[in-house]
């Protein structure tokens, strides 16, 4: 008999779920997140219902058994939010306490494959944005910039710009996802803007200081002039940066 | 300011550097430690031009005027081009507002030999200095050495840059004095010694002191023009092992010649740039570098080319089969990296995941190696290999046969008679 747990998408829904799979001895599983129609008829349904204890449980387990730079990397895969009925984190977890041995090379294992891939799909989503955030000064100094990124990585960037960007106030803002991170010279936060019509998101980020787009068009007119005609490559070109992201960058718009 | 006017240098002085094919702003770990700006420790490159390049730095010459007249060089002394020269704080301004915006790693700041090679290196010095001590800047700062600059000038480049390099422009000495007269190689030669040295005493400092200055964290890099001059591969690769080993040098880049001149000692405007060699080379000085390779593996008297159709990992394979087939669950790592369709990711998670269990031809391929190409070298967990008894020409003919090359513009087809 397979069993369907529906959780609430978090990374702590899934350690719940992993705990009561172990706790009810649950063989088969599938896991969707709230709200969405399992689409079979004879399986067992349980919610899970998210809690911080579980989960903290679950996840010092694992602590114990693969590098906590292993478990970072689930946490990158959960980011990737990917729906997979046969959940690559959970079959993951599950084949980590299964075994006596450490797992995380066991690259012959489906499970262990699929994460790896998935994690280095994320990987490559958050070197991108790290490479095509692009801020604009706003009057009060701060640079702001929009994302529409494929997979929910901006907890994966927030270290890599406060760091580099210490002495500036910004603010990265993901459209898709309505949240944005904001850097106030001390600590990031997690904020949400408003843009209705009346609301002040929009009347922050209309607002850029006068240098601006001038530093855009000396940014444009560069990327053009360090273009070599005779070796034009468009194939390669839209690889490196493909159509997506074209949006968000000043030197393509 | 006068923008336009910025403008315009900017144009012509990014268009004049674009030819120095390096980019790369990685192998410093420059941090942000003073709550500055920026920080200099991941290669990112932030976009790409059309031809399909890293964008990484602001690379631009402070200035175009040139007292040389180098055959190859756009910003020679005869060639008849409009003239540009930023001041200091032009290339500071444009470096932190670039910088802040996020649309690069750093500076790339190269430039033609106004007056003397003294007077231009002490310019640029004196960029890099700004940027490091009135702003605060941690970004990637790259240097181009001018030939003949003295060592107190080249220290002082090294206190404030991550990388410094001399372009060696010609793969050797004849080349060099047939193309570039006013040039001397030994002028490029001496900086890069002092550079070594400056290097390896600097490491030895950092062992005492932990607080020693850095010194060009990301060490020297050089360059050499590729198709301009008669040297074959042989030549080229040699000379570039010879900078690695002897100059500890981080990079040695190879740009295909982009004609520019109707100069009689050079290819006709109307040659194409040599892509496909470029390429090919670049693969060879990976496997030089990441792969264990000899260079007198790649090329040597008897092989003095590289092969333009297949890569030079599987050219060396198919002129070596009496190592192969290698059964890919016990081979040695070193041995497992010289299988052609097989790269260093691939190599490494071959050689953990076979301990969990054998490996057959699902799992590699799962694991990303390149299967039409590495069958041909290979056993695995399974019954299935290549038993038929082939020739190095029959392989190569084979995988030629069902591999498309992005090079190969007119795929041949066979005559339709009827």
């Amino acid at each position: 008999m397979i069993t369907t747990l529906f959780y609430d998408g978090s990374f702590e829904g899934i350690l719940t779920a992993v705990f009561e799979i172990y706790a009810r001895k649950l063989k088969h599983v599938k896991l969707l997140p709230n709200g969405t129609y399992s689409g079979a008829m004879f399986t067992d349904e349980l919610t899970i219902i998210t809690d911080d204890n579980r989960a903290r449980r679950v996840l010092q387990g694992l602590t114990r058994k693969i590098a906590s730079a292993g478990v970072q990397r689930l946490y990158a895969a959960h980011l990737a939010e990917i729906l997979e009925e046969d959940n690559p984190i959970v079959g993951y977890m599950r084949y980590v306490f299964d075994n006596d041995k450490n797992i995380e090379d066991d690259y012959g294992n489906r499970y262990v494959l699929r994460i790896s891939e998935i994690v280095r799909m994320v990987r490559r989503e958050k070197h991108r944005m790290e490479a095509f955030i692009r801020f604009k000064k706003l009057k009060d100094e701060t640079f702001y910039a929009t994302v529409d990124p494929d997979f929910n990585v901006l907890p994966l960037i927030l270290k890599h710009f406060r760091k580099r960007y210490a002495d500036q106030k910004w603010i990265i803002y993901d459209t898709r996802r309505a949240f944005g991170l904001y850097y106030d010279l001390h600590q990031v936060e997690y904020i949400t803007l408003d843009f209705s019509e009346e609301g002040v998101g929009k009347s922050i980020v209309s607002k850029y200081e006068s240098d601006e787009g001038i530093y855009q068009v000396l940014w444009k007119e560069y990327f053009k002039s360090v273009n070599i005609g005779s070796r034009k490559n468009n194939k390669l070109h839209l690889r490196h940066v493909p159509k997506r992201y074209w949006k968000n960058l000043t030197e393509k718009l | 300011m006068d923008w336009d006017r910025i403008q315009e240098k900017l144009q012509i002085l990014a268009d004049a550097a674009k030819y120095d094919v390096s980019c790369a702003s990685s192998g410093s770990k420059r941090k942000n430690e003073n709550n500055g700006l920026g920080n200099a420790s991941n290669g990112i490159c932030h976009t790409y031009t059309e031809d399909g390049r890293c964008v990484s730095l602001l690379k631009i010459l402070l200035t175009n005027h040139c007292i040389f007249d180098c055959a190859y060089c756009v910003s020679r002394k005869s060639n008849d081009i409009k003239r540009a020269a930023f001041t200091v704080q032009e290339v500071v301004d444009l470096t932190i507002n670039f910088y802040r915006r996020n649309y690069i790693e750093g500076l790339f700041l190269s430039s033609g030999i106004f007056k003397d090679a003294d007077f231009t290196m002490e310019r640029l010095v004196r960029v890099a200095k700004k940027l490091r001590t009135e702003h605060n800047f941690n970004g990637y700062i790259h240097l181009k050495s001018i030939p003949g600059a003295s060592d107190e000038l080249m220290q002082e480049a090294g206190l404030y840059a991550d990388r410094l390099s001399v372009n060696l422009e010609m793969p050797t000495e004849e080349g060099l004095k047939l193309l570039a007269p006013d040039k001397n190689r030994q002028d490029m030669i001496k900086p890069m010694g002092y550079l070594k040295n400056q290097l390896i005493l600097h490491t030895e400092e950092k062992k005492l002191f932990k607080k020693a200055p850095m010194f060009a964290p990301a060490g020297q890099s050089t360059q050499m023009v590729i198709g301009a001059t008669p040297e074959n591969d042989h030549h080229i690769l040699f000379t570039a092992n010879h900078f690695y080993k002897s100059f500890n040098m981080k990079r040695v880049y190879y740009s295909g010649y982009v004609p520019i001149s109707n100069d009689k000692r050079l290819p006709g405007l109307n040659t194409a740039v040599p892509m496909v060699r470029e390429n090919r080379l670049y693969q060879a000085d990976w496997l030089m570098r990441f792969y264990g390779f000899k260079v007198n593996e790649i090329v040597n008297d008897s092989v003095p080319h590289l092969d333009l159709d297949i890569d030079p990992k599987l050219s060396w394979a198919i002129r070596n089969m009496q190592l192969f087939p290698v059964d890919i669950n016990k081979a040695d790592l070193q041995v497992i990296l010289r299988i052609p369709g097989i790269g260093v990711l691939s190599a490494q998670k071959i050689v953990k995941a076979r301990l969990f269990s054998k490996l057959n031809w699902e799992n590699l391929k799962q694991i990303g190696v390149a299967i039409n190409r590495a069958r041909y070298f290979i056993t695995c967990n399974s019954n299935a290999f290549e038993r038929r008894d082939l020739t190095g020409t029959n392989i190569k003919q084979f995988i030629l046969a069902e591999s498309q090359s992005k090079y190969l513009k007119n795929k041949p087809s066979q005559l339709s008679l009827f």
